[in-house]
């Protein structure tokens, strides 16, 4: 009878479950445009310490959202602020519209996947799952379906009545995510899932978690420190750095359109060249319009112009590796994607199997770091140390960035 | 026996040098008191018959063995007296073990949620008695206690009673005795437990709707229950067996084991039947002994 209950719930909506679980989740949709999950001037002090300095989001329903940061730089601290762990010192923490600030963790209707798991030892994965259940009162019946159905979508079959201990760390995982997605809560918080399992493991998980997300229809955040996973992931991130968001953006823009110099380098790999801008270098060589700008270690750069009017005499060319090209040959001279070309020595080369990333010194003194995609079997396009190259890039490749 | 050991002569004598500890120290022992109980008592040197020597032959020695029997132990199931010491000494352990958990667990529940700092210093705090002398401080609390003691004086002063109260000699005051003397053993293994315990198991509970009541019950209760266990079978084994506190603190209408054992030995001289009452107790410990052998054996394996 349960069962088939269960079944017509998920008919009427399947996209998202209803959050029957949960006293405390309201029932009616939140209106049109508000965000289920607003961060208001959020300020957390430990001491003289500000963890979390003045920090406002807003997060929507359905969203897979990443704080990425290094460590120490307050992701963590706010992640515990959402479950009610810690009670912001300044500020406003509104879910659903509502003010969470008198409401303890055991109320919210938000779960978190702990980073250690912290399953609790002496119970069975399957009394694991159901803790959570119990608390809401379910009845019995009620609580075994959303067990198996809970068993079932993290592929624990079979392994319900092992206690932790009897479980590998892949099935541990799965059972502190199965645990906390029983209460279908609105809102799931992971603290670093995915830190404590192999490479092989994580990117299967990974994928396993965004189908997961997108199945339910529930909204994640998702704290972590790589972020690699977080572009895989997510489809907002939020950069952190001591206690501020730098940057909000998806992962594409993140990467290729840094707002500064800290979160190009933090964002994978870049090479940045110093500069200022050369007034009288406004050149005119094709329609779109470049900006030329004077460094000391590279000469002089034609960059696109950047979308925002700059303000600031110091500049830095930022351009990531993939997007330097190397070639034996100066390119053609009048190709303008060639305009910057500078040449120089290989130093350093390394395969890393599906492309190669080389150092290249060039005659002006700077490192460039370019790296390219090895698409063919037989290393034809291989360069080797000591072989002199000519490093080449577009003007609309190139990022320009105050500082 | 094939294949080599994978232990190092060192770790050899390493491993049995408890097995050899226990047999110099508590199986030989045994055995001369289980041999005492078989005997029957006699105003001699030493005190009970028969006595086995070696010298005297084999024929000696066999005739010493028909002489022993089970007399002892048919007088202790026989006569009153010793199965209400055993019955009193059994309630006594068992009512004090229930106080001293009561007490115990706030305390070690609290001190294990101290700041780390505060926490050594309560441990200090907690075993600072050992560092004087056990009969002092239980002569310090009959000092307490009696007629004109300091309770007393300040019951008097502040108007309490009218006349002072008898607290020595009472049961009252051996329970207070026994309580004051086990509580850092009932402490400190709950202690143990407790501070070993992750926090985020009980933010686990909370973040899936636990009540602090809830999580206490449902996380920090059934984690406790090996501390809680070894601190009961710490304070319960000592206390069937105690001997001094009742002594000193307790009235002498009824009387412990370990009372009645050495009025056997010391008031009555009689030798084989104070023997045949430890032997006895040994056998009455050696369930709860067994259980706490295993409950540490259990954590071992966890840990």
């Amino acid at each position: 009878m349960a069962d088939e209950i269960s079944k017509v719930d998920e008919a009427a909506s399947p996209t998202a479950p209803p959050p029957v679980a949960v006293p405390a989740a309201k029932p009616e949709a939140p209106a049109a445009g508000m965000p289920l999950l607003r961060i208001d001037a959020v300020v957390k002090k430990f001491g003289q310490f500000r963890a979390v300095d003045g920090l406002s989001l807003d997060i929507h329903a359905g969203e897979f959202f990443a704080l990425l940061g290094p460590s120490g730089c307050g992701k963590t601290t706010l992640l515990r602020m959402l479950a009610g762990f810690e009670t912001p010192d300044e500020g406003r923490i509104l879910l659903d519209g509502k003010d969470m600030a008198q409401i303890p963790p055991h109320q919210r209707p938000v779960n978190m996947m702990f980073q250690s798991y912290a399953l609790f030892p002496h119970l069975s994965a399957k009394d694991n799952i159901a803790f959570g259940l119990r608390r809401a009162r379910l009845s019995p019946s009620d609580i075994d379906a959303r067990v198996s159905e809970m068993v079932a979508l993290v592929k624990l079959e079979g392994l319900e009545n092992r206690k932790p201990d009897q479980l590998s760390g892949g099935q541990r995982q799965r059972v502190a995510l199965a645990r906390s997605l029983a209460r279908r809560p609105q809102l799931l918080l992971l603290d670093e899932p995915l830190a404590a399992l192999d490479k092989k493991l994580r990117e299967s998980t990974q994928l396993e978690l965004m189908e997961l997300q997108r199945r339910l229809g529930l909204t994640f955040v998702i704290v972590t420190h790589d972020q690699a996973e977080a572009m895989t992931m997510a489809g907002r991130i939020g950069v952190m750095d001591a206690g501020r968001l730098e940057q909000v953006a998806t992962p594409r823009d993140l990467y290729e359109a840094p707002h500064s110099r800290w979160i190009a380098e933090f964002v994978g790999d870049i090479n940045l060249i110093e500069g200022k801008l050369d007034a009288s270098g406004d050149t005119h060589l094709t329609m779109a319009r470049r900006l030329a700008i004077t460094t000391t270690q590279a000469g002089t750069i034609y960059v696109a112009e950047p979308r925002q009017p700059l303000t600031r005499d110091n500049l830095c060319v930022a351009i990531r590796p993939e997007k330097v090209k190397l070639s034996r040959r100066p390119p053609v001279s009048d190709d303008t994607r060639a305009i910057n070309r500078i040449d120089g020595v290989v130093t350093d080369v390394s395969y890393l199997g599906g492309m190669t990333s080389y150092k290249v010194k060039l005659d002006t003194g700077l490192v460039l770091r370019s790296s390219m995609a090895n698409t063919a079997r037989l290393d034809i396009d291989a360069y080797s140390p000591s072989q002199r190259v000519v490093a080449w890039f577009s003007p609309e490749d190139c990022l320009v960035l105050e500082q | 026996m094939s294949g080599r050991s994978i232990f190092t002569r060192p770790a050899r004598f390493a491993a049995i040098a408890p097995y050899l500890w226990m047999a110099l120290f508590f199986l030989v022992p045994f055995l001369f008191v289980l041999k005492i109980s078989l005997s029957q008592t006699a105003i001699a040197q030493p005190p009970y018959t028969p006595v086995f020597d070696v010298a005297e032959g084999w024929e000696a020695i066999k005739s010493a063995f028909a002489a022993l029997s089970l007399d002892n132990f048919h007088l202790l199931v026989t006569d009153d007296l010793y199965v209400l010491s055993y019955l009193r000494s059994l309630m006594v352990a068992a009512v004090s073990t229930a106080i001293l958990l009561a007490i115990g667990y706030p305390v070690a529940y609290g001190m294990a949620r101290l700041p780390p700092r505060w926490q050594a210093i309560a441990m200090m705090l907690v075993i600072v008695p050992f560092w004087t002398s056990f009969l002092i401080r239980i002569y310090a609390w009959i000092n307490i206690l009696q007629h004109d003691g300091l309770l007393n004086e300040v019951l008097l002063a502040l108007h309490l009673v009218s006349s002072p109260v008898v607290w020595l000699s009472t049961d009252s005051a051996m329970y207070l005795g026994i309580v004051y003397s086990y509580l850092p053993f009932m402490i400190l293994p709950l202690y143990a437990t407790l501070s070993k315990m992750d926090p985020a198991l009980l933010e686990a509970a909370s973040d899936l709707g636990a009540s602090p009541l809830a999580a206490f019950w449902r996380v920090t209760f059934p984690l406790s229950l090996p501390g809680i266990g070894a601190g009961a079978l710490l304070c319960f084994i000592p206390i069937v067996g105690e001997f001094v506190i009742p002594d000193l603190l307790a009235g002498s209408d009824a009387l412990m084991i370990g009372q009645t054992l050495w009025l056997e030995f010391f008031t009555n001289k009689d030798w084989p039947v104070a023997s045949a009452t430890a032997v006895v107790l040994l056998l009455l410990l050696l369930a709860p002994l067994l259980l706490y052998e295993r409950l540490q054996r259990r954590q071992l394996e966890q840990a």
